[in-house]
């Protein structure tokens, strides 16, 4: 594996290899529960505690990890924080712990996290694995978020509930259902790989 | 490309003079009698929507098209634009109206690579998205005025913001009188068009005469509008046969709704409908079974949009299982 420093270990998951946009990962909550931006926080955060949780925890076990059951070691590690999570979601916000509904428990599924415990959290230091479950979960907050924004905004008019054109406005009701979510992931994706190509274009050129 | 230039090509070398430019614009030219029924219908309203629409299918193919703002030269986008607009109510607020129509060329022909690539029909993709983001406002019809000037609803509703349409001025379709009040509509306003609909789907004489100068022309494939029609018509006959108090009769069923207009200028749109004769009746059928059973069975009242896309989705496994045998091939043997 090649050597990394603790700060590409960080920002890696931010952006250049953002698990939504770019790895293509966890896209089951990234496209259920982006209808707005308080849901997407929400479960952006769940999936960060998660995240950084099970991360630090399989980096300090590793040397007691059997290699043949490895997976379902992470698996019920990761179950362990994914019930700390629902719990507290169900005590502290029950309102938004029942919009999210099932999608607290599929974090236990969410493929991002699993990934990172395979390919990096089992092989590198507590600190390391800590630094990159913060950058990776903070990269799946952002695609959330964005994903959030622009569906709330079309959709209903609003942001974080609040109205920002006023009661006349016509909501895009296609925006907050199932497809607005697969319509803004592949704009947002398309953007996004217009912009990379324009950058690629730039270097070469 | 330029006729001037010597270009090497493989045979055939007959030359016809038809060519995508004259194709499309024969078609928008088709189009005209289907337009001024619908501002004779409508009035102004009618321009305005169509207008929006067209100019809302040529704005990302100017901008974002492979060949820049060369890509309008063939006239696709704008028979997109025009195709949309007629499937759309009177009163439709125009930025509705605009914003189907780059939708319908934006995500339903460019990301898929322009002219020729797409899966779906540009023009019924539109109104797809605009039926699931305003379902209100797409289903709104306002009841004939006396004025011929008037407008129809609240055309210039300013961008993003509902319209103001007063509850008492709507007015339901044949199809909707149909499927929730259970009283029908005269057959001869039907085929004559005097009736409340979208723009262009009211005529369907009109239509029908339009379909059958292309036809002549072979700028469009009979069979695919024959077959729908002729499905639906034994198909609903059948049922109307067996109860003719819940069913509509089939005159009815031909003559509602957008089913002449999708028949006959949707359903044959080159790039999404199949290559091979016979393709194009199992096509054909599909969707005039599709749309009778939407109709009859499902939550809307009017399946023609539906049934073309989901039929559309399907073309590529028609294309594949009516590909015509090689001349003098034969069945692969088995091997000794």
């Amino acid at each position: 594996m090649k050597e990394t420093t603790g700060q590409e270990d960080l920002l890696r998951g931010i952006w250049r290899e953002n698990p939504v946009l770019i790895q293509m990962l966890g896209l089951c909550p990234a496209l259920a529960v982006t209808n707005n931006v308080e849901n997407s926080l929400a479960m952006a955060l769940a999936t960060l505690f998660v995240l950084v949780g099970s991360s630090l925890l399989v980096s300090l076990c590793k040397r007691f990890i059997p290699g043949e059951i490895r997976i379902s070691v992470y698996i019920l590690i990761i179950a362990t924080f994914v019930t700390v999570a629902d719990l507290t979601l169900q005590a502290v916000v029950p309102e938004i712990h029942k919009a999210l509904g099932a999608f607290i428990a599929l974090i236990v599924v969410n493929c991002m996290i699993l990934g990172r415990q395979e390919a990096f959290a089992s092989k590198r230091p507590p600190g390391r694995a800590l630094l990159d479950a913060l950058g990776t979960g903070a990269g799946f907050a952002i695609a959330l978020v964005m994903l959030g924004a622009v569906r709330e905004i079309l959709g209903s008019g609003s942001f974080l509930g609040v109205s920002l054109f006023g009661p006349s406005y016509e909501p895009w009701i296609v925006m907050i259902l199932p497809p607005g979510g697969f319509l803004t992931l592949g704009a947002l994706l398309l953007c996004l790989a217009w912009w990379q190509e324009r950058q690629e274009v730039k270097v070469s050129g | 490309m330029n006729a001037s230039h010597r270009i090497v090509t493989a045979s055939p070398h007959i030359k016809a003079a038809d060519d995508t430019p004259t194709i499309m614009w024969s078609v928008v030219a088709s189009l005209a009698p289907v337009v001024a029924s619908a501002v004779y219908f409508f009035g102004p309203s009618a321009l305005l929507v169509l207008a929006a629409s067209v100019a809302g299918a040529l704005a990302p193919e100017a901008l974002l098209g492979n060949r820049g703002a060369r890509s309008l030269r063939d006239g696709s986008a704008i028979i997109t634009g025009v195709l949309l607009g007629l499937t759309l109510p009177p009163g439709i607020p125009l930025w509705m109206a605009f914003l189907g129509g780059a939708f319908g060329i934006g995500f339903g022909k460019l990301v898929y690579g322009g002219l020729g690539q797409n899966v779906f029909n540009p023009a019924l993709l539109g109104r797809a998205f605009l039926q699931a983001a305003f379902p209100v406002a797409i289903t709104t019809w306002p009841a004939a005025s006396k004025n011929w000037w008037a407008l129809q609803g609240d055309n210039f509703a300013f961008p993003l913001m509902s319209p103001k349409v007063p509850d008492a001025l709507s007015g339901a379709t044949p199809l909707g009188l149909m499927k929730f009040e259970q009283t029908s509509t005269p057959s001869l306003d039907l085929i004559l068009g005097s009736t409340s609909g979208s723009l262009g789907e009211t005529s369907g004489l009109i239509i029908l005469v339009c379909g059958a100068y292309l036809a002549a022309r072979k700028h469009l494939e009979w069979r695919i509008p024959a077959s729908i029609l002729a499905t639906v018509a034994v198909f609903s006959a059948i049922l109307y046969a067996i109860d003719s108090a819940h069913y509509p009769s089939p005159v009815f069923a031909l003559f509602s709704g957008g089913l002449m207009l999708g028949a006959v200028f949707m359903a044959t749109d080159m790039v999404t409908s199949p290559v091979t004769h016979r393709g194009c009746w199992i096509f054909g059928v599909g969707i005039g079974l599709l749309v009778v059973t939407i109709r009859l069975w499902g939550g809307l009242s009017e399946g023609v949009m539906y049934a073309i896309l989901l039929m559309n989705a399907l073309v590529p496994f028609i294309n594949r299982a009516t590909q015509p045998r090689t001349f003098g091939a034969l069945e692969a043997e088995s091997k000794p």
